[in-house]
């Protein structure tokens, strides 16, 4: 039996006592996976785990907080899930975590990048070795590290740090995460940085599918982006305001942050929206030595404080 | 009524209520000489400052922010200025990736007896704001500019 096998196999024997099980279907077509909710065990027969389950599935979880759900999830994604139990915003006892180890996702905007148009996929056959994708007749293949979201190049989490139901063999593999982007693109200069961002957010529709599909923004209906009072933004469209949505983001996620990357990939115009948020954990990581979703009952450094601080002097003018 | 003379800058400054301004009032009692770009806002502890005011106001056209708090272990809510201090830092930091001076932001602990030390930080770092200049304007121009550099690269 496959562990995806085994996998249905647990889903279907907890499945009694949860409201449903969240994973993924295949979507609509080949390259697309989408989110599943599993109430039947029919329903689970359609789940899929595969490098095309892209979605953090945790981002249901505070929206169904008080129901018994179960969940299925990549390594990173339980970093987003223990966040979550950290701050109170689920309960450990109304959630299952189902997990297997994970070899990476495909980032669908790398793989449009390098064909074009993706309107019409026929096939997609991928493994963590080659992704061959079949569009309109012609087929290409791509080396699996080409064509991976940027976030497994450096994962370290490949097995789920939290899980109830996991199956198969742990893979404690830890690649190096030295935080090279973020320190190449503050080597430019500074006017360069600003036009940068001008530039990319200017293409920014304010569609807020970054705050949707982003775990830890449990706001929901209370955002500052709708609120009046404290009326953060404004109405108009400028560039200027709606940068400023996400650096409201960024320092709302300070902290909190698991770089699942969802921000960035629900991004339909591609703002590296990812990169903000990956500069605030590298210095959070410089000043207090931690790191968000890694230990279930730890506080956010931002919500607790030291006496003596290690890494802060005490500005004297 | 400005006694804008066209050299001044626009500095924003956050102050506790109970040390900081304090400490501005004194400053003002012992009537020191100070430069008058810096506009006061009073808040009722440091630790009410979110960092999206300093942010907000960079991104509105100040030319600089700085903040000022009780000593760390003096403030008058026990606490507040424990957890100011590393929202504060953490913004510092974070400045540089967006393209902004971090010399443009400043935060520092003065008590409300430290008149002397109020006039110091207040010269020091308007001092510092002039040399760095305008803040570049986050508009139409600007905007341009930006793309011209993106075509470039």
């Amino acid at each position: 039996m496959s562990n995806l096998d085994t996998l249905k196999a647990k889903i279907k024997e907890r499945l009694p006592d949860l409201d449903m099980v969240v994973g993924w279907e295949q979507g609509f077509d080949p390259l697309r996976a989408t989110p599943l909710f599993m109430r039947t065990e029919e329903d689970v027969d359609r789940l899929i785990w595969n490098p095309l389950c892209v979605h953090n599935l945790a981002t249901y979880l505070p929206g169904l907080k008080g129901r018994k759900v179960g969940v299925v999830v990549k390594g990173c994604d339980s970093r987003s899930i223990i966040e979550l139990l950290q701050e109170k915003l689920i309960n450990r006892d109304d959630i299952v975590v189902f997990s297997m180890p994970c070899e990476g996702v495909v980032s669908v905007r790398k793989i449009q990048n390098r064909i074009g148009s993706l309107d019409y996929v026929e096939s997609v056959e991928a493994d963590t070795g080659t992704v061959k994708v079949t569009v309109d007749g012609s087929s290409q293949s791509f080396g699996f590290p080409d064509v991976a979201a940027s976030k497994c190049g450096r994962c370290q989490y490949h097995t789920a740090l939290l899980s109830d139901e996991f199956v198969g063999e742990p893979n404690n593999e830890k690649a190096e995460d030295d935080y090279s982007d973020v320190t190449s693109f503050e080597a430019r200069p500074q006017e360069e940085r600003l036009a940068f961002w001008m530039t990319e957010m200017q293409r920014c529709i304010q569609c807020y599918a970054c705050r949707n599909a982003c775990p830890l923004c449990v706001c929901r209906d209370h955002c500052v982006a709708q609120s009046r009072d404290p009326h953060w933004m404004t109405q108009e469209n400028s560039t200027q305001n709606k940068w400023f949505f996400q650096v409201i983001h960024a320092m709302h996620l300070a902290g909190r942050c698991t770089e699942c990357g969802e921000c960035e990939r629900a991004c339909p115009v591609g703002i590296p929206l990812l990169l903000l948020k990956r500069k605030l954990n590298k210095e959070i990581e410089e000043l207090f030595d931690y790191k968000a979703g890694t230990l279930i009952d730890s506080t956010p450094p931002l919500q607790a404080f030291k006496v003596e601080e290690d890494n802060i002097n005490e500005r004297g003018w | 009524m400005s006694a804008n003379t066209g050299s001044e800058l626009k500095i924003v400054g956050f102050l506790c209520n109970w040390c900081s301004y304090g400490g501005a009032d004194t400053a003002g009692v012992g009537r020191f000489q100070q430069p008058t770009d810096l506009r006061i806002i009073r808040v009722p502890c440091s630790g009410r400052i979110d960092p999206l005011f300093v942010l907000k106001s960079l991104f509105n056209g100040a030319d600089g922010v700085l903040v000022s708090g009780c000593h760390p272990r003096d403030c008058h809510y026990a606490e507040g200025n424990f957890y100011a201090r590393r929202r504060l830092e953490v913004l510092k930091r974070f400045l540089p990736i967006l393209g902004i001076d971090e010399r443009r932001f400043e935060y520092t602990w003065v008590s409300a007896s430290e008149g002397q030390k109020w006039k110091t930080v207040v010269q020091t770092f308007t001092e510092r704001i002039h040399e760095l200049g305008p803040a570049p304007k986050l508009d139409q121009c600007l905007m341009e500019r930006a793309q011209a550099m993106a075509m470039a690269v």
